[in-house]
């Protein structure tokens, strides 16, 4: 599979890289543009970012493992968040994210981010959304959602097109 | 004097500047620098500096040959530091000597503070605890730590009798585990390259082998992916982690996380006779130590000499072992024009051709695989006749850290007995054009099959006497009036010198099989019998006769090599 970078993207990481004394300081920037870009980062991203930033593929895919906001797989249309730092925790936020996970036929005991079948729907937790006084909080894709009844999280599921 | 061996050509060192500190409550001058894993001088750590006084840090991660990561924590020491007035005087306790202020938590200073003594320097003044009930506690932690999630499967891990997790267990282990929630499950057998097996449910994340195969080699292939309790080593998905010295990631490796795909579950390493030997894979001439079990060998492992190969070797040559354990060995004395296939038998037939042989009329083509002491006897029988020598050169692809593309392990003694000429090989052409005008009758071959190297069988059978030895059978031994089976490196004593010109010795591992005797055994009595000349019956005196008759050996004694050899102006 070829891997293609708008030449306009490049352009713009190409200028990213001179903010850095070391190429490899760039990584992290690279690895947000091309997910915001490409929605994901695939192998072909991972091996293209080393090869620009003259790293080994290795050293790139560290990064990708290392922070859950990235993602290697696409994600689905609409991507729901759901806080499960402590307050949120404490306001029933596990029962939110299951509810969620039942709905889409998903693992709620599942480790990570999980994509409904038809692609339309990715749930996962997240940590804190500070907003911890109307907790369950989340997000969907950048909405942001206070006080999560599961009669309101399916009012914002209906309201996904 | 003639003396040019020496152990190392170093210029006369600088007054070394020493900083005073106390270990254990003992007071040290130790060096303010010492070298780091480059050799660069850097401020002496606590951990060197616990050396000097001769207490061992435990450690996993830190090597000495190896970048400081700091990250298993297992060598915290406890330690404390003069104090300061505002004077920037050290403050005095009522006795007069210099207070200390022991580091403590600074929210809790009750309990002590400790520091990673591999990668904390020491200053002047400074006590180290590394014996202290503080030190103790602490290594116990790290240590219960790093079992929560091991799977303490050691009597069927390779690594058990050779682990440091078993090793500090009995220094600072807890007889059983307090820990009752279920362990983190990681991924097992991984196949991590074509000689490398991982588990990392073992590995202790201490990133050796990443610094390794980084700092070391320069393949970069190694990286922690995931994240907290998930971490584990790997490769980059789809690639294989696979040069040519992988399999040092295995001996450096604390725990039973990388395992030798050819070792792991042949033997348990207790079992195993170590005996220091070469590597005779290329002229590099890598420090062994071989592994073996009631006359069987099973691994080579390096021997740490900094002159030659630091504490590395290359896989080539750690796996160009097997054919020692061939069945087709040649163990019998035999040849098709003797009769009675004994030793004795045909050391007195060959013995009287040699008599008889008029000057010119002998050629030896002597292996540079041979040892010196066996190159000089040939040489001997050599001077004898006016006989035309040489060795077979042998040559491939050499790379930038230890493997030489002079694949024999001796070219470098063949030369300085002047069995080879300067040009290895450019001899042989002269004696095929000997044997095939008739002048030289007799061939004497040790370890080469010359019809690969342009003395074809038509021309062997030209000859009027092919005397052989050698250990795996060829088309030359096939030809052989006389055949000797000797025997390889590891079944007998001997030395190489490598392409720098170290002179290095090798001890016996194994018994010969068969009949097989050492080569130099054998051309000892031959030398007696065909020169008149005596000789020495140990391994020590010919090398020593050796020395004083080999004017690059001039000065070298057999135990004078030691286990690192000496360096030979060559």
């Amino acid at each position: 599979m070829s891997f293609t970078v708008p030449a306009a993207l490049e352009a713009e990481l190409n200028e990213l890289v001179t903010h850095y004394p070391e190429k490899r300081s760039a990584s992290l920037m690279f690895l947000h543009a091309i997910q915001e870009h490409f929605g994901y980062i695939s192998k072909e991203a991972t091996e293209w970012i080393a090869d620009k930033l003259e790293l080994q593929p290795i050293n790139v895919y560290e990064l990708v493992t290392f922070y859950p906001m990235f993602r290697q797989e696409p994600a689905g249309k609409y991507q729901i968040k759901v806080c499960r730092t402590l307050s949120c925790a404490l306001a029933g936020s596990g029962k939110l994210h299951k509810h969620f996970c039942e709905k889409f036929a998903l693992d709620p005991k599942a480790h990570g981010v999980q994509t409904s079948k038809d692609g339309k729907f990715s749930v996962e937790f997240v940590e804190c959304l500070a907003s911890c006084g109307t907790g369950p909080v989340m997000m969907c894709n950048e909405d942001f959602y206070e006080a999560v009844s599961h009669g309101k999280a399916d009012e914002i599921v209906g309201k996904c097109k | 004097m003639s003396t040019q061996a020496t152990t190392e050509t170093k210029p006369t060192p600088p007054p070394i500047e020493t900083v005073k500190i106390k270990v254990d409550g003992r007071e040290f001058d130790v060096p303010k620098m010492t070298p780091d894993w480059q050799g660069k001088l850097q401020p002496t750590t606590m951990l060197q500096a616990c050396q000097v006084a001769g207490i061992d840090v435990p450690h996993y991660c830190y090597h000495p040959k190896l970048p400081i990561a700091g990250n298993c924590r297992m060598c915290l020491v406890e330690f404390g530091t003069p104090a300061m007035g505002p004077d920037r005087k050290p403050v005095l306790n009522p006795d007069g000597t210099p207070k200390i202020i022991k580091s403590v938590l600074p929210y809790e200073p009750s309990s002590p503070r400790g520091a990673i003594a591999c990668a904390s320097p020491i200053s002047p003044g400074m006590e180290l605890y590394p014996s202290s009930e503080a030190t103790k506690q602490m290594r116990e932690g790290i240590l219960e730590s790093l079992l929560i999630n091991h799977p303490l499967d050691c009597p069927i891990c390779d690594q058990a009798g050779e682990c440091k997790l078993q090793e500090y267990s009995v220094d600072y282990g807890k007889s059983a585990s307090r820990f009752v929630e279920e362990k983190v499950h990681k991924p097992k057998q991984v196949d991590l390259g074509p000689r490398i097996m991982l588990d990392d449910e073992r590995c202790i994340l201490c990133t050796r082998c990443i610094r390794f195969t980084k700092d070391i080699v320069g393949d970069d292939k190694l990286g922690i992916v995931n994240r907290g309790s998930y971490n584990t080593i790997a490769s980059y998905p789809g690639t294989k982690f696979e040069n040519n010295y992988t399999l040092n990631t295995v001996d450096i490796c604390p725990v039973g996380a990388l395992t030798s795909k050819d070792f792991r579950f042949k033997m348990r390493v207790w079992f195993l006779k170590e005996t220091k030997s070469l590597c005779t894979s290329c002229g590099t001439g890598c420090n062994t130590i071989i592994g073996s079990r009631e006359n069987v060998m099973y691994r080579y492992e390096p021997r740490e000499n900094d002159a030659v190969n630091s504490t590395w070797m290359c896989d080539y040559g750690r796996l160009n072992y097997k054919w020692i354990n061939r069945e087709d060995r040649l163990t019998q004395v035999q040849g098709s024009k003797l009769k009675v296939q004994t030793w004795a038998n045909a050391i007195q037939y060959i013995s009287e051709i040699l008599l008889r042989a008029a000057a010119g009329s002998v050629a030896i083509v002597a292996s540079a695989r041979q040892t010196n002491e066996e190159l000089y006897l040939l040489k001997k029988l050599a001077a004898k006749f006016n006989a035309i020598t040489d060795s077979v050169p042998r040559v491939g692809e050499g790379d930038r850290l230890l493997l030489d593309p002079d694949r024999n392990p001796n070219s470098t003694g063949s030369r300085l007995i002047g069995i080879a000429p300067e040009k290895m090989g450019s001899s042989l052409p002269k004696i095929a054009d000997g044997i095939r005008g008739g002048s030289i009758k007799t061939l004497i071959v040790f370890g080469e099959d010359v019809t690969k190297h342009g003395i074809t069988a038509e021309l062997l059978s030209q000859l009027e006497h092919l005397i052989v030895s050698d250990i795996l059978p060829s088309a030359t031994t096939a030809a052989a009036h006389y055949f000797l089976p000797g025997c390889a490196h590891v079944e007998k004593r001997g030395s190489f010198v490598n392409v720098k010109g170290r002179v290095q010795r090798f001890m016996q591992a194994l018994q010969p099989k068969g009949d097989a005797r050492p080569e130099w055994e054998f051309l000892h009595e031959l030398v007696i019998n065909v020169t008149g000349q005596n000789g020495f019956v140990s391994i020590e005196g010919l090398f020593n006769e050796m020395a004083k008759e080999v004017p690059a050996f001039h000065g070298v004694t057999w135990a004078g090599l030691g286990d690192a050899g000496v360096t030979v102006q060559i």
